[in-house]
């Protein structure tokens, strides 16, 4: 039952997580390579500041600020570059914010990362066991959804999408198109922020190993899975891929085959990832006017 | 309303637009030829700020807009199409439509959540302005098509809606009639000229022939990033340079 409870926990911020990316991605047609150090950032500013006794409160507020302007500062310089550039630069912050965890360690004791974070404390009523943090993840999931599904529904919504399908006709028709994309860009990272605090507080440890480049591809494959660019998706693909991953983990194997289980995870992954772009490149759920 | 002045552009070591000067005057349709390659394009992409010029000034109703961004001079009233027609595929036509008003509440982020009312207005008034021109080029019952699914002409037709729809004071278009067939060309050029009568004004890069002399009532002609003639259609038509540049005696 635990198992159970774990997995819906573990989907539920996943698909925040990849929530936020779908934005980005497959509604503005940003290829963000480095969404995890949003997630990172969400983690280790909301742990640091309930470590110090910070109400938890004021501690999630202050990672979903940090995780924006975060992302607010990357994107003035890497959104004007465009496609597969931006989609390296944004690769190469992910990795610099995950070398500040790994050696700022008096800030973050660096690899040996941060034990004991506490569990949540939201007005007074403490999100302890598994089924009340299955319910926060939950809630926030929901809340996620509904904000996301307002601003892609709106006009804002549309402007991305014309974003997405052709730059130089949105210019022409009066488009700030620099605007638009940061807009995409900052409410991503602070939802992805959302995402990493909510985990954070629910393994109670954090390393800089939990945010490599790895994270990232797992929620790109969440997404793509999913099908980018609906409203749905994401949730469809943590269902399927974090159920998967999760489940390996939990298999009674035999002592000496466990340490093949991660390389053959991310094998499997990649095989996933490869067969979808040739066979199904929509994802499992379809937006609607794509396919060929 | 547009006034060049010394307008230079190269690339590489080719000059594409050399020392244009010209205005265009009253007339509610000017047409712009010349032989490929001539730079009429690079002109379009200069009056509209998609490439910077290397020397000379552009005046737009009397305000100096050369060193704006596009997307600048679009909201300043100059809306343009393009050669190979640029709609957004996998979107439907009505919010290709929807795309085009400038300057709308629901694109700012904290309206969303404060202003909701307005924006449901301002959509609603939109969405029946949009159902109006989609209904004038022969689309509404295409409407809840994705743009993808329609075929070139109708493009066009969809391009030219929604450059109406973001209610400029001038409308570029880069060869409205290139690549459909004669029947949509007519229909293309009915309605060029039904806009017309209501006041809206145009600069066409055209290469038939036929269709500029019916509907301009000025041309230019640009031969190698020059300016080589200007006049009325029927000038035009004689004057021995252009007959030279075209035919290339």
């Amino acid at each position: 039952m635990d198992l159970f409870l774990h997995l819906w926990v573990m989907i539920f911020i996943y698909t925040i997580f990849a929530m936020s990316l779908n934005l980005e991605m497959g509604y503005t047609g940003l290829f963000n390579f480095g969404h995890v150090a949003f997630f990172g950032i969400g983690a280790y500013v909301s742990a640091l500041l309930t470590l110090h006794q910070v109400p938890f409160e004021f501690a999630l507020v202050a990672a979903l600020l940090a995780a924006g302007l975060l992302g607010f500062l990357l994107s003035i310089p890497s959104l004007r570059l465009r496609g597969d550039t931006f989609g390296i630069a944004t690769l190469g912050f992910g990795e610099i914010i995950r070398m500040v965890f790994q050696n700022e360690v008096w800030l973050t004791k660096g690899p040996m990362g941060l034990p004991g974070i506490p569990k949540p404390v939201l007005f007074s009523y403490r999100f302890a066991t598994l089924p009340q943090y299955l319910l926060l993840t939950l809630g926030f999931s929901v809340l996620t959804f509904l904000v996301l599904r307002i601003i892609i529904r709106s006009p804002l919504g549309r402007a991305f999408k014309a974003v997405r399908e052709d730059e130089v006709a949105a210019v022409a028709l009066g488009k700030n198109i620099f605007h638009f994309r940061i807009k995409s860009f900052v409410i991503g990272s602070v939802l992805a922020g959302l995402a990493g605090t909510l985990w954070g507080h629910y393994t109670t440890f954090i390393s800089p190993g939990d945010f490599t480049l790895l994270e990232t591809i797992l929620v790109l494959l969440i997404v793509v899975l999913g099908g980018k660019g609906t409203e749905l998706g994401p949730l469809v693909g943590a269902v399927v891929l974090i159920f998967f991953q999760e489940s390996l983990r939990f298999l009674r194997l035999p002592a000496e085959w466990s340490r093949y289980l991660a390389p053959l995870q991310q094998m499997i992954f990649g095989s996933l990832l490869i067969f979808l772009m040739i066979y199904r490149p929509e994802g499992l759920l379809r937006e609607k006017g794509a396919g060929r | 309303m547009i006034e060049t002045r010394g307008l230079s552009k190269s690339f590489g070591g080719i000059q594409a637009v050399s020392n244009c000067t010209f205005a265009l005057k009253d007339h509610a349709i000017t047409g712009l030829i010349g032989p490929n390659g001539s730079g009429k394009t690079t002109l379009f992409n200069l009056i509209t700020g998609f490439i910077p010029p290397d020397r000379g000034e552009i005046y737009f109703k009397g305000k100096r807009i050369d060193g704006l961004l596009p997307h600048e001079v679009a909201i300043g009233g100059i809306v343009r199409t393009f050669q190979i027609t640029r709609v957004l595929p996998r979107m439907t036509v009505m919010e290709n439509m929807l795309i085009a008003p400038p300057r709308q509440t629901g694109e700012k982020f904290r309206s969303l959540w404060f202003n909701p009312k307005t924006i449901r207005k301002e959509e609603r008034e939109n969405r029946k302005k949009a159902l109006e021109l989609i209904d004038l080029v022969g689309l509404s019952h295409l409407k809840d098509q994705f743009a993808q699914n329609l075929s070139y002409g109708q493009q066009k037709l969809l391009e030219l809606a929604r450059g109406l729809m973001a209610n400029p004071s001038m409308i570029l278009l880069d060869e409205p009639t290139a690549g459909i067939n004669p029947i949509m060309i007519r229909t293309i050029m009915e309605l060029i000229t039904k806009m017309k009568e209501w006041g809206m004004v145009f600069f066409i890069i055209e290469h038939n022939m036929d269709v500029i002399i019916e509907l301009c009532g000025w041309i230019f002609v640009l031969d190698n990033g020059e300016k080589i003639a200007e006049g009325r259609p029927k000038e035009i038509q004689n004057n021995p340079r252009v007959i030279e540049a075209y035919l290339g005696i």
